[in-house]
């Protein structure tokens, strides 16, 4: 990956991270922890793998993403504002009534958005369906499905990786958020998942480990293709990322931040980006 | 569409129809998608796996493919979705209703072994609460199969209808009621039989119950309409009441739970303005025997109807 390159997916990122501290700032609260931690792979998906058109959000053979760990929307909402599906001032209607931008994604409701999720492990089997149907109609695109780590505790996440590589629905990719947290604590004490790569080779994928907060990685990652055997990526990653005060934080599942933490947080990510560039 | 009922069984086993219809869809509509849970043996669908790619057998697990059927959905597919009644419902109840239902997506769900048709299969793949379940999803539509006719019509229709689409339908034989080629409309009971006494108001296998009940009825000088009210949702609320009007006692008859079916769609529709009784089960899990005796033993009879009946006439 060119210096160039990597610096530009690096300001998409952090410009991500912005718009979801501005979106949770507007709310007052938000699923903080879980959407920082995929700021980097959505910058590499939007910025670089996806084919994809912001004014024509339903193009047949467009790539597309499931972001099965739908209360990470807010990070999806960003990387779809910044990319022009909608205007970036809706990213402070987050969760306000009415709004088109709600806690889990919404297909119905927001433009970029390709499928509606929230109620965990859902994402996956609809993912396949997805993926499935346009293997069926000739269609030269891809999925992205984005499950978390907690999320693995569904049973319904390994019927559709069974599926996934039994029935070679190869232009499906699977990355798994493993950012070691969820709700209730660390993954390894609420109900340990145990080697997550291990888990997928076992169900019959080509499985890897990358740094998921490093673009470069990831981008490397998502450019494999899939020959014999459907791609899981399992992106390890840092649960509240690119802002070391959530990272620490206990409770980063949700937070619900005074205003001025959030203008210190903002500042924190605006010198980053100036420094990037 | 004619009544043809006298009573005669078809030859025809629902079974059959069902996989044959199936067949037929998936060559006439190329949009067409079917997906089973290791069920394909059980309506004769085992051969097309190997004849189309889009029959899809996804093995024993009906989460996933509902949730792969509303992914086809958004993909430009009409997928149709067969398991047992049990597993149709309760087993997916949460993706059918978010996956599908909430996400917009369109799926044709046929649950079969409705109730008590399922016999040797025992409490465990007995539903008596299907109906319950598919009504509280919004804008769901559930029919309950009377006869080959109007299952095959409703193969036909399902598949190009927005949303969620329930079928619950058995896999034995029926009684003929329907004329071959019948069409039939969502949401417009049809009224098999006239009476001025009081109305039946009836679904799926009860439809057959209950004709036998208006002859017996009749021979104690009691007429009553009966009607094959077949859609529980939209329920023919216009029907319901014109009959509440005309004979001032509708008891229902359904092969599920008191609660949350027939009876409680009727009943909320009819909001106090006739005398109303019901055959349904009563608040209880199923159990294993032969249909006769789980109809008995459940109270699912002609012989129930027309007591429930005059009991209801009775009333103060």
């Amino acid at each position: 990956m060119q210096a160039k390159q990597k610096k530009e997916l690096m300001e998409f990122a952090c410009r991500i991270r912005i718009g979801i501290v501005e979106e949770i700032k507007a709310r007052g609260f938000g699923h903080i922890g879980g959407s920082l931690s995929i700021a980097d792979l959505l910058a590499v998906l939007y910025g670089e793998i996806m084919n994809y058109d912001p004014k024509n959000p339903k193009m047949e053979d467009r790539d597309k993403l499931v972001c099965s760990k739908g209360h990470a929307g807010p990070a999806v909402y960003a990387a779809l504002a910044l990319k022009g599906f909608f205007p970036y001032e809706n990213l402070k209607t987050l969760n306000q009534p009415g709004t088109n931008l709600p806690s889990h994604c919404d297909r119905k409701k927001t433009p970029g958005i390709d499928m509606t999720t929230g109620s965990l492990g859902q994402g996956t089997s609809l993912a396949v369906g997805i993926a499935l149907g346009d293997k069926l109609k000739g269609r030269n695109c891809r999925t992205f499905l984005i499950v978390g780590d907690g999320e693995t505790n569904e049973g319904q996440v390994w019927e559709a990786a069974m599926f996934t590589a039994a029935k070679k629905v190869n232009n499906l990719v699977w990355i798994i958020d493993n950012n070691k947290k969820q709700l209730d604590g660390y993954t390894c004490d609420v109900l340990n998942i145990f080697n997550l790569e291990e888990k997928f080779r076992a169900f019959g994928f080509d499985a890897i480990t990358v740094d998921g907060n490093d673009v470069e990685q990831v981008y490397e990652a998502l450019s494999r293709k899939a020959i014999d055997k459907p791609i899981a990526i399992v992106l390890n990653t840092v649960k509240g990322k690119g802002i070391k005060e959530i990272e620490e934080a206990a409770g980063n599942h949700s937070m619900a931040p005074k205003p001025e933490d959030c203008d210190r947080w903002l500042d924190i990510l605006h010198k980053e980006l100036a420094e990037l560039a | 569409m004619n009544v043809i009922y006298t009573g005669e069984m078809d030859t025809r086993l629902f079974k059959n129809v069902i996989g044959e219809t199936i067949s037929e869809l998936l060559r006439e509509d190329e949009n067409v998608v079917y997906l089973d849970a290791d069920l394909m043996n059980c309506i004769g669908t085992a051969k097309l796996p190997k004849e189309t790619d889009r029959a899809i057998n996804c093995g024993i697990a009906e989460a996933n493919m509902i949730g792969i059927a509303c992914g086809l959905s958004a993909a430009g597919f009409k997928p149709i979705v067969h398991t047992f009644g049990p597993f149709a419902s309760r087993r997916c109840y949460d993706q059918v209703f978010l996956s599908g239902g909430y996400a917009g997506n369109s799926i044709t769900v046929i649950g079969t072994d409705p109730g008590v048709t399922a016999t040797f299969n025992g409490g465990t793949h007995m539903p008596f609460e299907d109906i319950a379940l598919y009504r509280a999803i919004p804008n769901a539509i559930i029919v309950d199969i009377t006869d080959v006719s109007m299952l095959k019509d409703f193969l036909r229709q399902a598949k190009d209808l927005p949303g969620i689409k329930y079928l619950r339908v058995g896999r034995k034989g029926s009684a003929k009621v329907y004329s071959e080629d019948s069409h039939f409309q969502i949401g417009k009971g049809i009224v098999l039989r006239e009476g001025k006494d009081a109305a039946i108001i009836a679904c799926g296998i009860m439809v057959h119950e209950a004709m036998q009940a208006a002859e017996i009825l009749s021979q104690d000088g009691i007429e009553v309409a009966v009607i094959d009210i077949f859609t529980i949702k939209p329920l023919d609320v216009e029907l319901v009441k014109t009959y509440a009007r005309k004979t001032g006692t509708i008891v229902t008859a359904e092969n599920h739970n008191k609660i949350g079916g027939l009876y409680s769609a009727v009943k909320d529709a009819l909001d106090g303005e006739a005398k109303t009784g019901y055959v349904a089960v009563e608040d209880e899990f199923g159990e294993v025997g032969p249909q006769d005796y789980l109809q008995k033993r459940f109270g699912l009879t002609s012989d129930h109807i027309a007591r429930k009946v005059k009991e209801t006439i009775n009333k103060k």
